[in-house]
């Protein structure tokens, strides 16, 4: 590893929107993690992290900013609604969106040196 | 120092406005990154359970010297086998919400993960109070 990968660097790979947050793009990546269970990502996912899921209503904000991930990746095509793109730049909360599934995704982030966060 | 929310029943739109609260104001009042993440963990989890399970609730949040109180009283349900509701993966969230992504039968086992002491009482037919105790991190010096 030794490489810093910024939410920056996943948005120019991955070719995907930025639905929102735009402001905290220079964000560093620590470790990425992917559910599609909120409690599930609560448990396990850390401040830095990159978090990929196909959920897209306005909790996953909650559940981002608790964890103090570094971005939201949202998979599948689908699109986050309003109330959650608004809450999210509110709160800081980059949300990307992407046409590619979660397992592409992942298998992209994971090229780019990125490592899954473990269950401490 | 005491915070004190209100959180109603089925209120997805809400859902998670209160955790995020007490998070931000922890970390306004000096509390470290690591505490405060554990806080707004053990909150959000208990601000879903009331929001997924009962008709409404309050929580409250008790910051001393030496470790943070939560405190979360409900008018629900209640639950019948708390034993059985402490186990990963049991869950009597409805279809519907399940595929929101709640619902996991993660909550109760993500407060005892994350906090110090927990304690579960409830009364079926009247409501659930849990009350978690998270440890602040001794002072250099003290």
């Amino acid at each position: 590893m030794g490489n810093i990968v910024t939410v920056r660097d996943i948005v120019d790979k991955l070719g995907c929107e930025v639905a929102a947050g735009s402001r905290k793009l220079d964000s560093r990546i620590s470790f990425g993690y992917s559910s599609d269970l909120l409690s599930d990502v609560m448990a396990v996912a850390g401040p830095g992290d990159i978090w990929v899921t196909v959920q897209t209503h306005q909790n996953i904000v909650a559940v981002g900013s608790l964890t103090g991930i570094s971005a939201i990746v949202v998979t599948g095509g689908a699109d986050p609604a309003p109330e959650t793109v608004s809450k999210a730049d509110e709160e800081g909360v980059p949300i990307l969106t992407t046409e590619k599934p979660s397992f592409e995704v992942i298998g992209i982030l994971y090229l780019m040196g990125i490592r899954g966060r473990k269950r401490e | 120092m005491r915070l004190e929310y209100r959180v109603a029943g089925r209120d997805f739109q809400a859902a998670g406005g209160a955790a995020a609260k007490i998070k931000r104001t922890l970390r306004q009042i000096g509390i470290d990154a690591e505490t405060a993440r554990r806080v707004g963990i053990v909150a959000y989890e208990a601000e879903m359970n009331i929001v997924i399970h009962a008709y409404r609730g309050t929580i409250r949040i008790d910051i001393l010297p030496e470790r943070v109180n939560i405190r979360a009283d409900d008018e629900g349900p209640g639950i019948p086998d708390i034993t059985l509701a402490m186990q990963v993966g049991y869950s009597t969230a409805p279809e519907d919400i399940k595929e929101m992504g709640f619902g996991a039968g993660l909550g109760l086992p993500n407060m005892k993960r994350y906090s110090n002491e927990l304690e579960v009482k409830s009364q079926v037919g009247s409501g659930t109070s849990i009350i978690a105790v998270i440890n602040l991190p001794a002072k250099e010096g003290s």
